[in-house]
């Protein structure tokens, strides 16, 4: 009798206790980790993708979380050093072991971080543009910014548009640059269109009319293109005007934004470039599915930090929110469930694009995420 | 054919008299004490930042110039009396490496205040480039040309002219003599930091319209007028504006006729060049070694 009533209360014991530890278990935060770099010579990237993940995890707690728990960001800064970016990754991994990543403000740092991520098997959304990343496919890597391929053939298909076949690139010689021009060259070749000039400059020359007037010269040149980064494609734009070149005149999404109309002043009238509608919140058509994302997101972050919004936060309010939706959609934090819900994400409109993942495509985005706009009046102007 | 050569010729002039003038800078310290200043490219950053954030804040562009040519020539007198006074007996080497950590210090320092931004300046005069044949010149390389003239010009009748200049001379070519003469080195010394000073920051400012101006443009552009420095011959007026406008056609024609790939490539072959045959530099001193 006594023995009896002994194991069953050993049983109810062991219920409990299991009990318990399911419920600690309910309550624990689903942990997010992140590595960008939020100081250092990309700290353009990496501090917006913070205060931007910063806010929305408080954001999304407030509300009550996901599945019913708490979300715990755990953030490290690499400094824009591909090694530290790799080393931090595998701290998240290892002695944080959180729930999926969300990060790698650059290309090198993401790339840096991928054999160890793919061999931890933890879900990674990567916030860096080049094609490498997910073109061949990784099994555990996503990302949401758009590619310079994608730049490209959005150019490439607007000057199309307007008759032209024959253009003349002129680019930096950066890894920035010197990938969209190899992009650019490929994608030409694919739509038929002749690069019939194809100069360079370094990122720090300070007068490009040399390269442009090497340009002006080659005969049969309908548009001119310039795939840049920095204050290159800004000197560029206004040695275009000094030589007096009136071709149409295109520029990459790498200077999309407000503080390049202002280095390159007047100089600017007329050209085009591909951009994200991050800049021109206002003037997308109602019916436009992003146009609500992006003016909340554009709002929000302008109340919350008091500073002007930008393209590269956007990347990750992107990544959080194809983070949350996988979560959810999984049920569960195991990792192999959540990457096969990114994976299939369908139709998530975010502040980039609309994003339609597949086995064969983590990234989700196509060409027609970037609009074209064009400089009028020294304003952005949505053209498509 | 003609305009296509003149273009490249006025675009190599505008930035090579840029370089002239810094090299001019590093050839007056070098003169008066035989350090290499490598702060030379941050008194460039100096002068023009100072009067892109001065016309901000709604100072005239004329006064904002004055006023942040004087900032870069007290700099100049505090990087003397501050980091290069002290080290008094050290060798020239120890004076270089302080030049160095004075120059990341300022930049330093300018990244904190003015932040990491590109900045644009007015042209002086009219935004409407010229037309000569065909090429167009901006209106703003007549000003660098221009006002880098006039800063040759000076020079030459400061050191030829003026009891001051005298001194400098006198004690680059013998300190101790100079001293026993009555020349106050280190006055001097700090001197020949303050004109350098002026001569980097006025530079900075008239090339900001067309270079667009930031806390990190000095070490690009003081590198580019230290080897133009090189190739005329350390310590020599001359030489720095020869060098420099060399250097500055050399890169453009190399960038206009052959490749910009091959650009910094084919100066930096020129400089190879020079200094395989002519060791010193082409119009650097014959320096005799009294045994």
């Amino acid at each position: 009798m006594l023995k009896t009533m002994m194991r069953r209360a050993g049983q109810c014991a062991v219920v409990a206790a299991a009990c318990l530890m399911m419920s600690a278990q309910a309550a624990e935060p689903i942990k997010i980790g992140s590595f960008l770099s939020v100081t250092g010579p990309a700290s353009f990237l990496g501090d917006p993708e913070l205060k931007t993940l910063e806010m929305y995890v408080e954001k999304i707690n407030e509300e009550g979380g996901v599945l019913g728990r708490q979300l715990e960001l755990i953030h490290y800064d690499d400094v824009g050093n591909a090694s530290s970016a790799r080393n931090f990754a595998s701290r998240l991994i290892r002695s944080d072991r959180v729930d999926i990543i969300v990060g790698g403000s650059t290309t090198g740092a993401t790339m840096a971080a991928v054999p160890l991520i793919e061999q931890a098997q933890v879900p990674f959304i990567s916030l860096a543009g080049a094609v490498v990343i997910t073109t061949p496919v990784k099994k555990w890597v996503f990302k949401t910014p758009q590619s310079d391929r994608m730049a490209a053939e959005r150019i490439l298909a607007d000057m199309k548009d307007r008759g032209i076949t024959k253009i003349g690139l002129i680019s930096g010689t950066g890894g920035f640059g010197s990938s969209g021009r190899t992009q650019t060259l490929e994608v030409a070749e694919q739509m038929g269109m002749d690069v019939v000039a194809d100069v360079t400059y370094s990122g720090s020359d300070t007068d490009m009319t040399a390269q442009l007037t090497n340009i002006r010269n080659t005969k049969g040149v309908e548009a001119v293109l310039n795939f840049g980064f920095g204050q290159g494609p800004a000197i560029v734009t206004r040695n275009y005007v000094q030589l007096g070149m009136e071709l149409p005149f295109y520029q990459s999404h790498g200077v999309a934004s407000d503080s390049f109309l202002e280095l390159a002043g007047s100089s600017a009238e007329g050209l085009r470039l591909p951009a994200s509608p991050l800049l021109v919140p206002d003037s997308l058509p109602q019916e436009d599915p992003q146009k609500e994302v992006v003016q909340n997101y554009k709002a929000e972050y302008e109340a919350r930090w008091d500073s002007k919004v930008s393209t590269f936060g956007a990347y990750a309010y992107d990544g959080l929110m194809l983070a949350v939706r996988a979560i959810e959609k999984a049920g569960s934090t195991d990792p192999e469930a959540v990457r096969g819900a990114l994976e299939n994400i369908q139709g998530y409109v975010g502040v980039t694009g609309e994003f339609n993942m597949s086995p064969d495509d983590h990234n989700g985005l196509d060409a027609d995420s970037f609009r074209i706009l064009e400089v009028q009046n020294g304003e952005w102007k949505l053209i498509d | 054919m003609l305009a296509e050569f003149l273009q490249y010729l006025f675009t190599g002039i505008t930035i090579g008299a840029t370089y002239a003038l810094i090299a001019l800078g590093f050839t007056l310290i070098y003169n008066a004490s035989h350090v290499i200043n490598f702060a030379q490219g941050e008194f460039l950053m100096i002068g023009g930042m100072a009067t892109v954030s001065l016309t901000a804040m709604g100072v005239p562009m004329v006064i904002a110039v004055v006023l942040a040519v004087i900032l870069a020539g007290v700099l100049g007198i505090a990087l003397q009396r501050f980091a290069i006074a002290p080290a008094k007996q050290a060798d020239v080497v120890t004076l270089i490496i302080i030049t160095i950590g004075a120059s990341i210090f300022i930049r330093g320092i300018a990244q904190v205040v003015w932040g990491k931004e590109y900045h644009v300046m007015q042209n002086f005069s009219t935004d409407q480039p010229i037309q000569v044949f065909g090429a167009v010149l901006n209106s703003q390389s007549l000003w660098v040309l221009g006002i880098g003239a006039v800063m040759v010009v000076a020079l030459v009748l400061f050191f030829t002219k003026t009891l001051i200049g005298k001194a400098i001379l006198a004690t680059s070519m013998n300190k101790e003599a100079a001293r026993l003469v009555g020349i106050r080195t280190q006055m001097v010394l700090m001197l020949a930091f303050m004109v350098s000073a002026l001569l980097g920051s006025v530079a900075g400012i008239v090339v900001a319209p067309i270079t667009f101006t930031s806390y990190d443009i000095g070490i690009i552009l003081g590198l580019k007028g230290f080897v133009a420095a090189a190739i005329g011959g350390l310590g020599s007026g001359v030489g720095a504006v020869v060098g420099g406008l060399a250097l500055g056609i050399v890169e453009a024609m190399a960038a206009g006729y052959i490749s910009s790939d091959y650009k910094d490539a084919v100066a930096f072959s020129m400089i190879l060049l020079v200094l395989f045959f002519m060791p010193r530099g082409l119009f650097g001193a014959k320096v005799v070694e009294r045994v």
